[in-house]
């Protein structure tokens, strides 16, 4: 905080001396110019007749989809059940390829941080940064459409997720209790169920859930690229221009997604 | 004395406590789970046939990966992460510049109660709703193109900020805000000097992990029909073009591990 004297001897408080302020300028200008012209391309790629015609657009659209058309609830029942299904043993298949690459990326309990550290971290980056529409869009090439490709869309999505959040709760573990187990003359493996395991068990419980209510947001759209649930029934109805229809899944997803955040908040305030 | 045996003497063995204490409940949720279990494996029908004959193309994909073809759909490569990253940079922008006022709004010991209400309203929302709804809706409404994808995240982005910053907001210092408001300060001083300066580090290195989520999200979009890297994803999947899709996702894979370091170094600085 640079103090400078004025004229008549007074001393004038500045936050920052002048180069501080200039570099400040400098960056400041050049991060508007660059938001500038990645508006210019936006607008260059838009069609703004569409875009002022919006609210009439929209109008006409929300005249249409309403009133829901709650005769059309019979259809989603057996999507919303393949929809739980998909969220639920995804999550459980995540789990069990999660645990395996947490325990080799943890620094704690890896056999080799020079070779095997490395492999498990870029699982987990790989998986993680995969949205599960991408893998749900490669599954359904290979695999063919339907739940199963949803399904592992969700698990191979979740496993960088879930392994990335076991991993730094085992290094986290209090060490004291390892080397106490370590003491008694237990084997490696006997450390890791009565050392390492019962530590991380809260934080397993409340990953497991917390992934749980992310994979029911992801598994109802999974159906847009085929691959099963109440996106299916959503893309159709879309494609059908049937916006009743579209309204009642909206709702429907709304609910169950808030049923899923209630749950997972219930059950992590249970284990916590 | 005689009829003492070893194990009298030794007394119960050490059991491991369990998880769950109650047993009726321990038992009860592990018979559910296992009835659930039967019932959802029984409902998904697996074609076993398409899947063994998909095997062999899902090896073609793997291979892919190790010499994945940037060249062939170079420029609609180019175009399209181009076209992801402005609408990652954009949308991150509006999306910081709206989340302030109602990250602010939403906090209850700043806000009064009908704007608390309406600012956690305003979050719900658009926490609840899937990016890619919102981008089908948006694309229904604008037409395709990245202004509907950029107005998508700009909305995800509004209710992972406000969030965040409201609760940030709540846990702050009460005593320091209190003296700017001691000296006579306005209200926007008392949050400019109060306020702001509690809550900048956190701000920032959530609006790096904000940046970050938006890139990966900016990828999907496309499929949508609301702009960036996804379209291209999309056709080169659907002609089997393993070696172009191999070469898109590896380079989404690499710009993530990029920002990921780079918000890294940022918030390590900032905190």
């Amino acid at each position: 905080m640079p103090v400078t004297h004025a004229a008549n001897g007074a001393k004038i408080w500045q936050l920052r001396n002048r180069n501080q302020t200039l570099i400040r300028w400098a960056a400041t200008l050049a991060a508007i110019a660059v938001f500038m012209w990645c508006w210019k391309r936006i607008s260059d790629a838009t069609t703004w007749f569409f875009v002022w015609d919006a609210p009439r657009i929209a109008a006409d659209i929300g005249s249409r989809a309403l009133p829901p058309r709650w005769s059309y609830m019979d259809k989603l029942w057996g999507p919303l059940w393949d929809t739980f299904n998909m969220a639920t043993l995804g999550t459980v298949l995540a789990l069990v390829m999660a645990v395996p690459v947490a325990f080799l990326a943890a620094r704690n309990t890896t056999p080799s941080t020079l070779f095997i550290r490395p492999v498990a971290l870029f699982i987990i980056v790989a998986t993680r940064s995969i949205n599960s529409l991408i893998w749900a869009l490669l599954l359904v090439a290979i695999i063919g459409p339907g739940v199963f490709a949803g399904l592992m869309a969700i698990a191979f999505r979740s496993i960088g997720f879930c392994a990335k959040l076991l991993y730094e709760a085992i290094e986290e573990i209090d060490q004291n209790q390892v080397e106490a187990i370590t003491a008694t003359g237990a084997s490696r493996w006997q450390v890791m169920a009565y050392g390492i395991v019962p530590q991380i068990m809260p934080a397993f419980a409340g990953i497991s859930v917390f992934r749980w209510d992310i994979n029911i947001r992801e598994s109802t759209v999974l159906g847009l690229v085929g691959a099963g649930g109440i996106g299916l029934q959503l893309q159709s109805s879309l494609n059908t221009l049937a916006w009743p229809q579209v309204t009642l899944i909206l709702i429907v997803i709304l609910f169950a997604v808030v049923l899923g955040e209630w749950i997972s908040a219930k059950v992590r305030g249970a284990i916590i | 004395m005689s009829a003492v045996t070893l194990d009298d003497r030794l007394g119960t063995g050490w059991k491991k406590p369990p998880l769950i204490t109650n047993p009726a409940l321990r038992w009860g949720l592990f018979v559910s789970a296992a009835i659930y279990f039967v019932l959802a494996v029984g409902s998904i029908d697996v074609n076993w046939a398409r899947v063994s004959e998909g095997l062999s193309r899902g090896w073609a994909f793997v291979t892919s990966f190790f010499n994945p073809d940037f060249v062939s759909r170079g420029s609609d490569i180019r175009d399209g992460i181009v076209e992801s990253i402005i609408i990652t940079i954009t949308s991150t922008v509006v999306g910081i510049l709206i989340s302030i006022p109602i990250g602010l709004g939403a906090a209850r010991n700043i806000a009064p109660l009908p704007v608390y209400i309406v600012c956690r309203a305003i979050v719900s929302l658009s926490r609840a709703l899937n990016e890619i709804i919102v981008a089908i809706l948006l694309v229904a409404i604008f037409g395709f193109g990245p202004l509907a994808g950029f107005l998508t995240l700009s909305f995800a982005t509004i209710g992972f900020l406000s969030k965040l910053l409201a609760e940030d907001i709540e846990e702050m210092d009460r005593v320091q805000a209190e003296a700017i408001r001691a000296t006579g300060a306005s209200w926007l001083q008392w949050i400019n000097y109060g306020v702001q300066p509690q809550v900048m580090p956190r701000l920032i290195g959530l609006s790096m992990y904000r940046l970050d989520i938006n890139f990966r999200e900016s990828a999907v979009l496309g499929l949508v029909g609301a702009g960036g890297i996804g379209a291209t994803l999309n056709t080169a999947f659907d002609r089997y073009e393993f070696d172009t899709a191999a070469a898109i996702l590896l380079i989404i894979i690499g710009t993530v591990m990029v920002l990921e370091y780079l918000s890294g170094i940022i918030r390590a600085k900032v905190q």
